[in-house]
């Protein structure tokens, strides 16, 4: 498998999914000014998994939050497959979320008061080209747990069903916060797992946040933060599954 | 159905606890507008069909003596479309089974035509055969207060001879829905009632052939009222006419345009204030509510719904609220306002009763609480939606809590650090506490509008019955008498004290204005029937001048030191000029006071009284009772404590059904916004204090946290509902004023009181039902998922 995924990307230059530039985001908080972002340079590849490594409040979060039109920039360029995301209209955001990017994160964010097929199904009602919210449970393992409410679930299952709805609609990008952030190692390599197939299967951009450098080692390529600059970034030369990790 | 409706509609069963609460504050609000006006409409609406149909006349005379043919001159008067003249006398009654006498007053109806004006409804039985002088139709209220039927007989004495007189017929007119006896001041139909009587046998009997003694007019629309009165007075001064005057003194008229007004009053300014009182907690309520939602707004955002589509979410939400409240509120308050009205129109008699449909009120209830509603929803979704996802889905960041300056004091252990958590949380969100605090206030505010007007009304007892006029009974004699009269009334068996009066039928003119009344003439310093000042202070009648009670002089735009012209309209009449020498408090009735010998001075009469007030010992009421009916000299007697029995009933108690139906509702108001206080208060921090029980701190300790903030607020809000309060009641008050009586503005200590206990007791309940729920408080879920 990794070796038919290489050789489609040695085949041609890939295409270009995100390409940043000088990207500066301050929040202003009382007397003093917070530099989440101090000008941030990074590209990243159709089909690539990317993992963003370093230190909590390094900036990861706003990268990615930016990236996914959560939040905007104060300084510097985003740009999706051409279009500059940091220049488009507050409608022009939520068109983007919706028919492009897929999200999971830190906590869930599941709703409450609606079941695992129910939380899918809040996203494929409204995408173009959906797969069956059963579907993407059974991509994400959780098929037996389609009627069963946010509360009903473990941790792990909560953030599946997160992944679910994140790739029910076939976004062309994932991005995830710390998608196992709250999860104990079993757990979390089983949710690897999930987004390392989803990323081969479907070829979705993935982008994964994390501070547990155990987790690098799946990526095909590493950013390394701190203090809001990308400090480093690495090729992996060899990936690992997911199973060979462990924290 | 959509997920996003299938969201709502367990975000409903969810909140019903909630939702039901914010519903009934707003059904609330919806019925009172509703059954407050919707009643008062009815029951006006019923008022004027029940006018129009019978004929009641628009001006009214009395003469002592006028030819039949004076009737076409009375035609003739312009703007005169019909008249009616007739006899009408006053008879003592002898009651079986009733010990003090009773008065009834004799009118008659035409002996072989239908009249034209005041039409009476014939209840059951018929009207007497012509010419017969036994036979008697009574009014309704006199009948159901003796137990009287078709067949009953009573005495009477009609021009001194007395009669045994049959009941043919029971009837209702509207010239008598409030039938009120001479002297008195409350209607009171155990001791008055209405005979009417053919009117040849009371020609025949008062020597009035082919005369009357009264007279009804009817005017067409648009026409000038007081010159038809002047051209009407100008006929009949040869025949002793005493003026004429409209309906607004037309007594019957006078009190239940009263009643009405004060109705109208609880209906224009009460539901009104009910009604943005709770459009303004339902607003702050929901606010609240969809804040709590922003987690949720901000990951629908995040998953790219669009801004309308959530917007839309929570406004089905709000609507879905709103609808059950005003759903409740408008079948409540048409059942209740229906409940009213028949109450109300069992109560003044009428004959049939209209109910306005009134879907103005619907509406306008409707747009208005559901535009609060709206509105508080969409605030929230607004400011939640103008959040970037990524900052509404976060954990809201630590809020920024200041010091205090107060922490020191720890050391003193007069309080814990939680009891610091609860302080600073209250202090650091100085809007949602202010706003807290302001709804919890005006809850109390509007039970306080509620219950005043019972203490208003029992000060009002007070100063007429116990301050004012405290004799136990007054007596009218059947014409003026020379004051020696006095002392064969001192010898009334068991009479302790008497004081004489004399009334005087005037107008009063000051500059423009003009007022028909009666002046009373009393000794300067009396013991029993007193004038009082605006401080309720007693007055010594001035040695001239007149006394006018606040109202007349607010009528007549009159001040101390004036000079007005007293027209008077018996005996000799006559114009005087006469300076106004005090200002009176007088909450029932226009009352005019002047020094007896003055007033007798004025009229260039030697001294006549037209009664006393006495004091009796109780021990002897039977056989003062007994002597009283045998004196030819007294035509009736009026019982105080009778009146204010009446006076219960009546005045008192038309306000207080409107009162009992306002205070539940300001019931369910107080806890409904209290309720919902505490609850969110709770949402909004859950983890917070799911936090606080991982780290070990008891149920009870977690607990306190809250119900300090909740103490806190309600503790504050105290105040403030007392000064809004105030001044709602002020607003009601001012509505209740007319020409009969007068509501006095008196807020005792204990409407406070009751209103802060019922709004503590609401806070004390809901605790109760927050500190279960914080009980329960699921830690592990709470720190998990974010609801
Ligand atoms: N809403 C906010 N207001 C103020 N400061 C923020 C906010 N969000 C993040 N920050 C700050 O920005 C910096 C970067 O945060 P973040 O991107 O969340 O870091 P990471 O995800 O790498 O832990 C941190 O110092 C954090 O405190
Ligand atoms: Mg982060």
């Amino acid at each position: 498998m990794a070796a038919t995924r290489k050789q489609t990307r040695s085949r041609a230059a890939p295409d270009v999914m995100f390409k940043v530039e000088g990207l500066t985001k301050v929040y202003r908080t009382g007397e003093l000014d917070i530099h989440a972002l101090s000008g941030v340079d990074l590209t990243l590849y159709e089909g690539e998994l990317a993992v963003l490594l370093g230190p909590s409040g390094s900036g990861k979060s706003t990268l990615l939050n930016i990236l996914g039109g959560l939040d905007t920039a104060t300084a510097g360029h985003a740009w999706f497959r051409g279009d500059e995301i940091t220049a488009l209209s507050e409608r022009e955001l939520t068109q983007f979320r919706r028919n492009h990017v897929g999200f999971v994160f830190q906590f869930y964010n599941l709703i409450p008061s609606l079941s695992a097929r129910e939380n899918v199904a809040l996203v494929t009602e409204i995408s173009t080209n959906p797969m069956a919210p059963d579907e993407a449970l059974e991509l994400v393992g959780l098929d037996h747990r389609l009627d069963h409410f946010p509360a009903q679930l473990s941790g792990g299952e909560q953030q599946r069903v997160a992944i679910a709805r994140a790739i029910a609609k076939r976004p062309e990008v994932l991005l995830c916060d710390e998608p196992t952030g709250a999860l104990d190692s079993k757990t979390g390599v089983r949710v690897l797992e999930t987004l390392t197939s989803v990323n081969e299967e479907l070829g979705t951009t993935t982008a994964i946040i994390t501070h547990n450098a155990a987790i690098k080692d799946i990526a095909h390529r590493v950013f390394y933060f701190s203090d809001g600059r990308i400090t480093k970034t690495d090729v992996n030369k060899r990936r690992v599954t997911p199973d060979k990790v462990h924290w | 159905m959509s997920v996003l409706d299938k969201k709502l509609l367990r975000d409903v069963k969810r909140l019903w606890a909630q939702a039901l609460a914010i519903a009934m504050v707003m059904a609330a609000g919806v019925a009172t507008l509703i059954l407050g006006v919707g009643a008062y409409r009815s029951l006006d609406e019923t008022r004027s069909a029940y006018y129009e149909r019978y004929n009641f006349g628009d001006i009214f005379a009395t003469v002592r003596r006028a030819p039949e043919g004076l009737k076409q001159r009375i035609l003739e008067i312009p703007g005169v479309s019909a008249a009616e003249t007739r006899i009408v006398k006053f008879a003592l009654l002898d009651i079986e089974g009733m010990a003090e006498p009773a008065t009834g007053m004799a009118m008659s109806i035409p002996d072989y035509r239908q009249a034209n004006l005041n039409r009476r409804y014939l209840r059951s039985g018929r009207f007497p055969e012509p010419d017969s002088t036994g036979e008697v139709t009574v009014n309704e209220n006199f009948a159901l207060a003796h137990g009287f039927g078709i067949g009953s007989t009573f005495k009477a004495v009609l021009n001194g001879n007395k009669r045994t007189l049959s009941i043919v017929g029971i009837a209702l007119s509207p010239e008598f829905i409030y039938a009120v006896g001479p002297g008195d001041l409350i209607p009171d139909p155990r001791r008055f009632g209405i005979m009417w009587m053919s009117e040849n046998a009371l020609a025949a009997i008062f020597d009035l052939e082919g005369a009357f003694n009264s007279v009804v007019v009817k005017l067409l629309r648009k026409t000038d009222q007081a010159e038809a009165i002047k051209q009407l007075d100008d006929i009949l001064e040869r025949y002793g006419g005493t003026g004429a005057y409209g309906r607004k003194d037309q007594l019957s008229h006078a009190f239940l345009d009263a009643e009405l007004k004060g109705l109208a009053a609880m209906s224009r300014v009460t539901p009104p204030i009910f009604l943005l009182v709770s459009a303004f907690l339902i607003n702050m309520t929901l606010s609240r509510l969809i804040a709590l939602e922003r987690e949720q707004i901000g990951l629908l955002k995040a998953i790219g719904y669009r801004r309308l589509t959530i917007g839309m979410h929570y406004i089905k939400l709000i609507l879905i609220i709103s609808a059950v409240g005003i759903v409740i509120g408008s079948v409540a308050g048409t059942w209740l306002g229906q409940g009213l009205t028949i109450l109300y129109a069992d109560f003044f008699h009428f004959p049939f009763l209209i109910f306005r449909r009134n879907p103005d009120l619907y509406v306008i209830a409707a747009a208005i609480s559901g535009a609060a509603a709206v509105a508080g929803g969409v605030r929230a979704v607004y400011h939640a939606l103008t959040l970037p996802p990524a900052v509404a889905m976060s954990p809201p960041a630590p809020t920024q809590y200041a010091h205090l300056g107060i922490e020191r004091l720890a050391s003193l252990k007069i309080y814990s650090h939680l009891t610091m958590m609860a302080l600073r949380h209250t202090l650091r969100w100085p809007v949602r506490s202010g706003l807290t605090i302001l709804g919890i206030s005006l809850s109390g505010a509007v039970l306080i509008m509620a219950l005043f007007t019972l203490d208003s009304i029992e000060f009002m007892i007070d100063t007429i019955f116990f301050q004012s006029d405290r004799q136990d009974a007054t007596l009218n004699f059947n014409d003026e008498r020379p004051i020696r009269i006095m002392q064969a009334v001192q010898q009334l068996p068991g009479v302790l004290t008497a004081e004489p009066y004399r009334t005087v039928a005037v107008r009063i003119h000051n500059g423009h204005l003009n007022r028909k009344l009666t002046i009373t003439g009393k000794p300067p310093d009396t013991d029993l029937s007193r004038v009082l000042d605006l401080e309720l202070r007693p007055v010594t009648l001035p040695e001239t001048g007149l006394v006018l009670s606040e109202k007349v002089a607010q009528i007549l735009k009159a001040r101390r030191g004036d000079l007005v012209w007293v027209e008077v309209l018996e005996g000799r009449r006559g114009l005087k000029r006469v300076p106004v020498t005090e200002i009176s408090q007088s909450y029932l009735g226009l009352s005019v006071f002047m020094n007896l010998d003055a007033l007798n001075k004025m009229l260039e009469e030697s001294p006549l009284v037209s009664g006393a007030h006495i004091s009796y010992d109780d021990a002897r009421t039977d056989a003062l009772y007994k002597e009283i009916k045998r004196t030819p000299e007294i035509s009736g007697i009026a019982i105080q404590s009778a009146s204010l029995a009446k006076f219960r009933e009546t005045v008192a108690k038309n306000i207080y059904i409107m009162t009992t139906v306002y205070i539940g509702l300001s019931l369910i108001i107080a806890f409904g916004v209290v309720y919902n206080s505490a609850r969110i208060q709770l949402s909004e921090r859950a983890r917070e204090f799911a936090s606080l029980r991982v780290l070990g701190f008891t149920r009870g300790e977690v607990s306190r946290v809250l119900l300090t903030e909740l103490g806190l607020l309600v503790a504050l809000s105290i105040p403030l509902g007392w000064l809004i309060g105030y001044g709602f009641a002020w607003a009601v008050i001012r509505g209740f004023e007319n020409d009969l009586y007068r509501v006095p503005f008196i807020i005792e200590n204990g409407t406070y009181a009751t209103a802060s206990f019922i709004v503590l007791a609401s806070a004390a309940i809901s605790a109760a039902i927050v500190r279960r729920r914080i009980d329960r408080l699921d830690m592990v879920r709470a720190l998990k998922t974010r609801e």
